[in-house]
């Protein structure tokens, strides 16, 4: 099974659920209102269905995966247009597996939540459904997760574009055209935005490739071949700007931010989410990827200044997140807060901070979809978006609230939630490089109380508002959509080594490649303190645990290996 | 001796009679015999020049130029005889809805 | 406990002790969590379904966890004092790099004191709560979130490693926070809730700075690893790591400049109060420095800036405590002052470290019967607190008055009950520091006796004696036995903990491996511990001359500007809400205004400014075809112009 196209036929899946969606009698066709309904069950069961199946392949690859082996691995490269040496690449390291498994966990779960949400199941009163099909709406969802598949697996710098470009059409229309609100405003600021930033970005990359043509070379637009690319410092500096503008953007990093909120607003709370959880990863997995990677010393060069505009963004996102009045908004400022600590993680240079950066990505997605799913939830039985509509939910339904406040208190870090571990690895990672700016996004976690429990309580606690007084608690199909999302904060919180270990040496080569290393304490502690216990005279025999883990993480890749090459 | 100056200034004179027609009159057909003169002036020109260089480019573009002109003219004319029955007016400055 | 006496006329540091692995019985360390963890996990996901009989799991689980731990002390005394830090590792938690965090537990003396005291007392105050909620429809939710704090307190304790420690600290924090927010429909309770998290937030900022200040210096966050590399390190950077530990502690443990948030969190049900904010919880803060001791002995500066805290906010509280009509507010101001007591002994470094653990555990007992008598009177009383509305109360609990009466002798410290063994030690400490800041800091101890007389008296008259002062509604009786049992037990500890631990050294003599062993105390009485119970005598009088013997209103006097600053916390509130609060506000506000007309407003006019320029530039495209000629034309001039300028 070693060479089986498990990207492709994973990134194909989707795409397919479409095309089938598409084949399926649409609105006008005739027939009374039950059977539309019934049509409209059909599509979202397709759509489950193939997001699911997606979800599995994705599973058994992961499964596969050998932390210890090459760098990408299962690969695919074919040419696609010889004449510029372009090619179909496409492979997964330890950083774009976690993340395309977050993508595509997410996807279900989306798809589940926005059961209603075409038919204006989560629009505010007085504000009409979109006269838009069903149809449409979950096959540019799948669309959508097929372009998130290839943006994160692409190893081709042109077929990355190309996704990265291309996300946008399906989320331009779910906003635009099925959103609440300013809809349309959100929508082209979205794109116009996105736009900007990826065609700087396009011209990065038409420059790579000519750069890789000189010395009378075949061009080519390989990641892996532009990443052995020898350019000058200020021809990196150049480029640099232009990849990391456009991830910029796409993140956002502050002073690019203001998109999102809009974006998020404007969004049903599906398709939030996949803004929030996946596309703007797009953007901090492609400043960790191509960035760094391809223009070491531009990504040095701009260093202090990406440093200063994340701990900027960690403490901007979060204060102007206090002074909101909309949940959706107050939630899509906490990410730009959020997503100021990933990029610090990523440009900072350090292993914890690289690797706790990605862990908050895909921690980052679950803890923050679920804000979004359930806020949508409550969204839809209030039909308000105002945190001044609410009052005392938690009385009336304790489960609504009760998630609510786990994916809140994952949102503020809270140890034993998955965020913590991520949060605290990027601050510690920055710590040692940067203290004035550890120090800095630091205090951004008391902020993050304050906008999580100020939220909570205006929404959650104190007397029962008269309009929230028969709010029915989630059941059944929000249940299934939020469970998931739960259960891997908290498993994630508590566990978090199986990810980190996948991470961790994908972490450690973009480190190698982007020419840092780790700061080395001044004053390390001797290595018999750190190396564990001292083994009792009747127990020498016993091995220090600490040793017995990384033996048996060495046996569970080892099995692993073996496996796969069965 | 005729010079290929000669030539050249009765084709400038052409173009300027021509360009000016375009500007200040009025009637459709009048700015459309301007244009063929415009025309002419600069096929004057691209046979003068031919001449003298000895060089058949010259003459060969002037015929390409007339038939561009025989079918701009077919063209045009139908235009304006559509213009003229829905509007009765010939007049160049009277077709101005497509604006803004 | 077995073990020399040492003596020595110096505080002697904690030698750098060697861990071994934990066998037998402690190799289960694990259960201790899991325990707690897997009742909050019944409780809480369980539903509807474990309402009738929530109760049972939520007692026994606490109950199973006590027998661990003592089987696992009884396991621990078999070993010589050398041998008795154990660990275990769970699993590794983080793995990154040179961070390594692995989820290990530690049982040592000092994490094995706090195991019996939380899981014992716990037991007690949850079997109390099985009374005291009987009428919550809610209860079983209760018991989830109590047994929740137990599993997180019980990691804070145990965790061998810094980061174990920060976990669970945000634990006991999320854990306080529901329970404080357990009556979460009145708006009092939610935010009160929210406040303690914030709170207690902006202490953890300080704990987990230190942490990462310690990575970065060390390269490991291990107490063994960082305990170990601790000498090497310059004195500013040991000082930086105290003083963010302290900011800690402060946030915890309610420390003044951190301390608005106890009062408030009397929100809470009493059994929670008990728990979290009297007897364990909020003496994590000393747990962190006195675990922290290798640190602190290498660092004076930080260590004063404890005792100081410690000062101030015993003195305080005690202030505070004085003002109080509430009861539970009175007690929540001698918790305060208390747990100001224990960090001034820590912050005297190892010749305090173990008073300030004595006295943390003789406080556990009768300040948590203390409460759970408040919360007996509360039950009876239709859930008034206001202490002008009891009296007389005595002859009608009378064991609530017994058990409450000892547990008030004890505070005081009357000898022989516990408060005497444990207080006068650190009063005698501070003064033996030496030096201005030794003479004023037993002062202020000194002093805070006093007072804690004064304001104890005033709480006990008012409550049981003098004349009934409640209206005909409530109809106050002895509470059921599965209230007052607890209660009574707790009174015993009242009685006899402080003694036990003290006499013949006990304590100190089996933590001293892990705290260092503080000079010897000649004799029980010593000059301070006399002049400290002269004035409780004094404070007595006074408190008996104006609420014994006169007639108490109803409604509170005015009072004199001390009294009214007190009732008010001494303006905590207000110097929160004037510094840190309204200008929070503004900054929010600002900041909201600068991204919508600002940030977005730079966008948007960016915008606006292409849309106008191209709204004014369509306006050349008039429809006069004879001015798009005369373009044409001049653009052609311009055109030729330029190729024979560039020409020439």
């Amino acid at each position: 099974m070693s060479n089986f196209p498990w990207l492709t036929v994973a990134g194909a899946i989707p795409l397919v659920g479409a095309v089938v969606i598409g084949m399926t009698p649409g609105r006008s066709a005739p027939g009374s209102p039950a059977d539309r309904r019934a049509r409209d069950l059909l599509v979202k069961q397709i759509a489950l269905v193939t997001s699911l199946v997606t979800l599995g392949i994705i599973i058994a690859m992961a499964v596969q995966y050998n932390t210890g082996g090459p760098r990408f691995q299962f690969t695919q490269t074919y040419q696609w247009i010889p004449q510029f040496g372009v090619h179909y690449a496409v492979g997964v390291d330890g950083i774009a597996l976690v993340l395309i498994l977050m993508s595509v966990v997410l996807m279900p779960v989306v798809v589940l939540a926005s059961w209603n949400d075409v038919e204006g199941g989560s629009n505010p009163a007085g504000e009409p459904p979109a006269r838009r099909s069903v149809k449409s709406y979950f096959a540019m969802m799948l669309v959508l997760e097929t372009m998130m598949i290839g943006v994160f697996a692409a190893t081709d710098v042109f077929l990355f574009y190309v996704f990265f470009e291309a996300m946008l059409i399906p989320m331009y229309f779910m906003i635009g055209s099925f959103g609440v609100g300013q809809r349309q405003y959100a929508a082209v600021k979205f794109l116009l935005y996105s736009l900007l930033g990826g065609l700087l970005m396009l011209v990065a990359v038409i420059a790579l490739y000519v750069y890789s043509t000189h010395g009378g070379h075949q061009g080519t637009f390989l990641f892996t071949q532009l990443s052995h690319l020898s350019l000058s410092p200020t021809v990196q500096k150049w480029l640099f700007l232009g990849f990391f503008i456009a991830f910029a953007i796409k993140a956002p990093l502050w002073p690019f931010h203001t998109w999102l909120p809009d974006a998020a607003t404007a969004a049903q709370p599906g398709a939030a989410v996949l803004l929030v959880g996946v596309l703007d990863k797009v953007g901090t997995f492609g400043m960790l990827r191509y960035c760094l990677d391809l223009f070491p010393s531009g990504a040095h060069f701009f260093t202090p200044l990406i440093i200063v505009l994340s701990v900027i963004g960690v403490l901007y996102g979060a204060v102007v997140a206090i002074g909101q009045r909309d949940i959706k908004r107050l939630i899509a400022y906490t990410s730009v807060s959020h997503m100021g600590l990933i990029t610090l993680g990523i440009f900072v240079m350090t292993s914890q901070g690289q690797t706790g950066a990605t862990l908050y990505m895909v921690n980052h997605a679950f803890a923050t979809g679920a804000l979004f799913i359930i806020a949508g939830f409550m969204i839809s039985r209030r039909r308000s978006t105002l945190i001044s509509d609410y009052g005392g939910v938690q009385s009336v339904a304790p489960i609504l609230a009760g998630t609510f406040l786990i994916a809140g208190l994952a949102s503020l870090a809270l140890p034993g939630l998955s965020t913590f571990v991520s949060e605290f690895l990027v601050l510690v990672g920055t710590f040692t490089r940067y203290e004035a700016a550890a120090i800095l996004a630091t205090a951004g976690i008391i902020l993050a109380a304050i906008y999580i429990l100020w939220m909570y309580q205006r929404t959650m606690t104190g007397p029962i508002k008269p309009e929230v007084a028969k709010m029915p608690d989630l059941k059944g199909r929000e249940l299934w959509a939020v469970a998931p999302l739960i259960a891997l904060i908290i498993v994630l919180g508590v566990y978090p080594k199986p990810i980190i270990d996948i991470i961790n040496p994908a972490v450690t080569k973009t480190l190698v490649e982007a020419h840092s290393t780790n700061p080395v304490p001044p004053h390390p502690a001797p290595a018999a303190a750190t190396a564990g216990t001292t083994s009792d005279v009747r127990h020498r025999a016993r091995a220090s645990h600490v040793a017995q883990a990384q033996a048996a993480s060495k046996r569970v890749s080892v099995t692993l290996r073996q496996r796969s090459s069965a | 001796m005729v010079s290929p100056a000669h030539f050249i200034a009765l084709s400038v004179i052409l173009f300027v009679i021509g360009a000016v027609g375009v500007l200040v009159r009025r009637n459709a057909i009048v700015v459309f015999m301007c244009v063929e003169l415009m025309l002419n002036a600069a096929n004057l020109a691209f046979v003068a020049f031919a001449r003298m260089h000895n060089g058949l480019d010259g003459q060969l573009i002037a015929f390409f130029v007339m038939v561009v002109a025989a079918a701009e003219v077919v063209v045009g004319l139908a235009i304006l005889t559509s213009i003229f029955r829905a509007r009765r007016s010939a007049s160049v400055d009277d077709a101005n809805l497509m604006k803004y | 406990m077995t073990g020399s006496v040492h003596s020595a006329l110096m505080p002697q540091a904690a030698a750098a002790l060697t861990t071994y692995h934990a066998t037998g019985i402690q190799d289960a360390a694990g259960l201790l969590l899991a325990f707690p963890l897997a009742g909050a996990a019944i409780l809480l996901l369980g539903g509807k379904r474990t309402n009738s009989w929530g109760h049972y799991v939520g007692v026994a689980m606490p109950l199973l966890a006590f027998a661990y731990g003592v089987a696992a002390y009884v396991q621990m005394l078999g070993y010589p004092a050398a041998h008795r830090s154990r660990e275990l590792t769970l699993y590794q938690f983080i793995d990154v790099g040179r961070f390594q965090v692995p989820l290990g537990l530690q049982l040592d003396q000092l994490s094995i004191c706090f195991v019996l005291l939380i899981t014992g007392v716990g037991s007690l105050i949850h079997i109390f709560a099985v009374g005291y909620m009987s009428h919550d429809p809610e209860r079983r939710r209760f018991f989830g979130y109590m047994n929740l704090f137990l599993a997180a307190m019980l990691l804070l304790v145990l965790g061998n490693n810094y980061l174990a420690l920060y976990a669970g600290w945000e634990g006991v924090g999320l854990a306080s926070y529901l329970l404080i927010g357990f009556w979460q429909y009145k708006d009092s309770a939610a935010v009160a809730a929210k406040k303690a998290f914030i709170a207690n937030r902006v202490g953890d900022v300080g704990l987990s700075l230190g942490i990462m200040l310690m990575f970065a210096q060390f390269g490991t966050v291990t107490f063994q690893g960082v305990f170990a590399a601790v000498p090497s390190a310059s004195h500013g950077v040991v000082t930086a790591i105290g003083l963010l530990l302290l900011l800690g502690a402060c946030g915890k443990s309610a420390q003044v400049p951190l301390q608005s948030w106890l009062l408030d969190a009397m929100e809470g049900p009493t059994p929670v109060s008990a728990l979290i904010h009297a007897a364990t919880m909020v003496t994590a803060g000393v747990y962190l420095i006195v675990r922290s001791a290798p640190i602190f002995d290498l660092t004076p500066d930080a260590r004063l800036a404890v005792a100081i805290v410690g000062a101030v906010t015993l003195l305080f509280g005690a202030i505070i405590g004085c003002a109080k009509d509430d009861i539970k507010k009175a007690l929540a101001g001698s918790t305060m002052s208390q747990i100001g007591y224990m960090m001034l002994a820590a912050g005297l470094g190892p010749a305090g470290y173990v008073f300030a653990i004595a006295h943390l555990l003789a406080h556990g007992f009768f300040k948590a019967g203390l409460f759970l008598g408040a919360g007996s009177i509360k039950h009876e009383m239709n859930e008034e607190v206001d202490m002008r509305r009891f009296g007389g109360l005595a002859k009608v609990m009378p064991i609530t008055w017994v058990t409450f009466g000892l547990a008030y002798l004890a505070i005081i410290g009357i000898p022989p009950l516990s408060g005497f063994f444990t207080k006068d030690p650190i009063i005698d400490a501070a003064f033996a520091k030496g030096g201005t800041s030794g003479a004023l800091l037993g002062t202020a101890a000194l002093i805070g006796a006093g007072i804690t007389g004064f304001y104890m008296t005033r709480v006990m008259l008012m409550t049981f004696h003098g004349e009934r002062r409640w209206d005909d509604t409530v109809h106050p009786h002895e509470a059921p036995p599965v209230m007052t049992w607890p209660m009574i037990v707790l009174a015993i500890g009242s009685v006899f903990a402080g003694g036990l631990l003290i006499v013949d050294n006990r304590l100190l003599n089996f933590l001293g491996p892990v705290t260092g062993v503080p000079p010897t105390r000649h004799g029980l009485w010593t000059w301070s511990g006399i002049v400290a119970l002269a004035l409780v005598v004094v404070a007595f009088g006074i408190a008996y001359a104006l609420y014994g013997r006169r007639e108490i209103p109803v409604t509170a006097p005015a009072g004199s500007p001390v009294t009214v600053a007190a009732r008010k916390d001494l303006y905590g509130d207000a110097i929160n809400e004037g510094l840190l609060m309204r200008p929070g506000q503004w900054l929010t506000r600002l900041s909201v205004f600068f991204d919508n007309r600002g940030v977005d407003g730079l966008v948007n006019s960016l915008a606006a400014a292409t849309g106008g320029s191209s709204g004014r530039l369509r306006k050349l495209q008039s429809g006069f075809v004879r001015s798009y000629a005369l373009s044409m034309l001049v653009g052609g001039v311009l055109l030729v112009g330029a190729l024979l300028l560039v020409r020439l």
